[in-house]
């Protein structure tokens, strides 16, 4: 049963992130998006991780792709004609495929996953709880950073949308 | 009798769905009643049955009630003529109201309606699912409610639907941040040391035996309520409808049973919103502060299980009432009054909310 959904939601996700590469129509991508962030939720639903897959869905379904479309909806983005791609697109993209492809080979050919763990490995999300206090002391120091890169990421909006006053 | 686990999953589903559709229909009718009775006038009080309304005395009185006007109202939106217009994107505008309609319909799965206490003493939420982290999962799928409103908007490609769905989308992002955080303090009390960690409903509902959250945290209560309002697009916060500037906002291009899911949905979000306010600050099934169930001899069997859906949909209904009562008394908010009311007073006011709780409730949990 598991397996199944598995592949199907595998497979949405994957039919999902194709449809934000290829559709033409902005707002076409962005619902695509919203579709693999669903599924991709429902991954996290089957491995378990429940806290995870509604904070995937509350943040980035539910907040992020709504300013997105908002934002999509205030440009007024017009379809776009298929353009034509320069050299260095093509050079660039196919680098980044490579590196793509050996990851996948490296990760799926590590020993750790091809052996089956004998027990399903306690998870810290499962006792909500337990998350936060593994949040707020073993993992302290990541949390911190995390949050000081997204202050930087803030400061750094605020400063490029400011208009600078030159006189 | 064996029954597939799964098909009786399927039954129960079907069931709820049905009943809250019903609530939905006859919710619609008390809404046009309430009207009615606010603004003096006698509401619904002609359409009747062939056979029933023709029961001496108790026909006439349940025809005068109304009773039967949510089927009219019904076929209406079927038989009506289906407008499709034809410079409308097709595929988002028919998605737009199922989209609009089904997060609503799929939060009713994590909110319990009742207890059932066994003769051993077991307390069995009465819920289709009773999930760890059901008050998140329902703010994350009725979050998803939103996309019909804006895809609506953007897909009948004229102006006045546009400006209501842009509106719409704007005025979700604004509560939703004020409403997360205003239940921050309950969730911390219910999460306290010593206790069980949970984000459970049911959890939160039984541990209002004593207080109830609204009496001893009503700037979190009131703060939910005005962003409850905000997000089902109610008025005195319909900026997506507005109907005296933007003609009737998001929905201006839809009709027939299109239109009809798109107020089914209102509706539905409606219930499901009274259900969560009644839920974590009306005392679920305590019939009063101080005073559960049990203390009052009615905790175990089937009449205790009854008896705490009554109460807990009485609550309900009290709620739905007073969402229409606000909707008929309030004149709409300017667009600009919204933004500034959710930005420069909730989500402050929410924030030190919190603060002072936190440290009220630390002051509880460490010196007392």
């Amino acid at each position: 049963m598991t397996d199944v959904f598995f592949y199907i939601f595998a497979t949405a996700a994957l039919a999902g992130a194709l449809g934000v590469v290829f559709s033409r129509n902005t707002v076409s991508g962005a619902m695509c998006l919203i579709g693999t962030f669903l599924s991709m939720a429902s991954l996290f639903v089957l491995l378990e991780a429940y806290f995870l897959a509604v904070i995937q869905v509350l943040v980035y379904a539910g907040a992020v792709m709504v300013l997105f479309l908002f934002i999509i909806m205030l440009l007024d983005v017009k379809e776009t004609a298929a353009k034509k791609a320069s050299i260095y697109t093509w050079a660039a993209s196919l680098i980044g495929f490579g590196i793509l492809i050996t990851g996948v080979f490296a990760i799926s050919a590590a020993v750790s996953i091809k052996n089956k763990a004998p027990t399903m490995p306690e998870a810290s999300g499962t006792s909500l709880k337990a998350f936060g206090y593994e949040l707020f002391t073993t993992y302290l120091l990541p949390m911190q950073v995390t949050g000081f890169l997204l202050l930087i990421a803030m400061i750094g909006v605020i400063v490029l949308s400011k208009k600078v006053n030159t006189e | 009798m064996d029954v597939n686990p799964v098909i009786l999953k399927f039954v129960y589903a079907a069931t709820v769905v049905s009943v809250i559709m019903g609530l939905c229909s006859y919710a619609v009718l008390a809404e046009r009643k309430i009207s009615s009775w606010i603004q003096g006038r006698v509401g619904p009080n002609r359409t009747s049955l062939p056979l029933i309304g023709g029961i001496p005395l108790i026909g006439k009185f349940l025809t005068r009630l109304g009773i039967y006007q949510p089927v009219p109202d019904g076929l209406k939106f079927l038989f009506k003529e289906d407008v499709v217009p034809a410079h409308v994107n097709k595929f988002y505008f028919i998605m737009a109201p199922v989209i609009a309609l089904v997060p609503a319909l799929t939060t009713v799965v994590v909110v319990p309606f009742g207890r059932f206490v066994t003769e051993a003493g077991e307390v069995i939420p009465l819920v289709l699912a009773n999930v760890n982290v059901g008050l998140l999962f329902l703010f994350a799928i009725s979050s998803l409610g939103v996309y019909g409103v804006v895809l609506a908007g953007w897909s009948s490609n004229s102006k006045y639907p546009f400006l209501g769905g842009i509106r719409a989308s704007a005025q979700m992002i604004s509560y939703e941040l004020a409403m997360g955080v205003s239940v921050l303090p309950i969730l911390i009390w219910v999460n306290a040391p010593g206790r069980e960690g949970t984000l459970n409903l049911f959890d939160i509902a039984q541990a209002q035996s004593g207080f109830w959250f609204a009496m001893w945290m009503p700037v979190s209560a009131i703060i939910f309520l005005v962003c409850l309002f905000a997000e089902t697009n109610r008025l005195p916060f319909d900026m997506a409808e507005s109907e005296t500037e933007l003609v009737s906002g998001f929905h201006t291009e839809y009709s027939s049973f299109k239109f009809g899911l798109f107020f089914v949905g209102e509706y539905a979000h409606m219930v499901v919103g009274s259900c969560v306010f009644t839920l974590l600050f009306l005392g679920g099934w305590n019939p009063m502060p101080f005073v559960t169930l049990e203390a009052l001899g009615f905790g175990e069997g089937i009449l205790g299980a009854i008896l705490s859906v009554g109460i807990f949909s009485g609550k309900m209904c009290g709620m739905m009432f007073f969402f229409m009562w606000i909707r008929w008394t309030l004149p709409r908010f300017r667009y600009d009054q919204v933004m500034k009311l959710g930005w420069k007073i909730l989500l402050p006011l929410s924030i030190a909310n919190l603060v002072v709780y936190t440290i009220f409730i630390f002051y509880l949990d460490t010196k007392l």
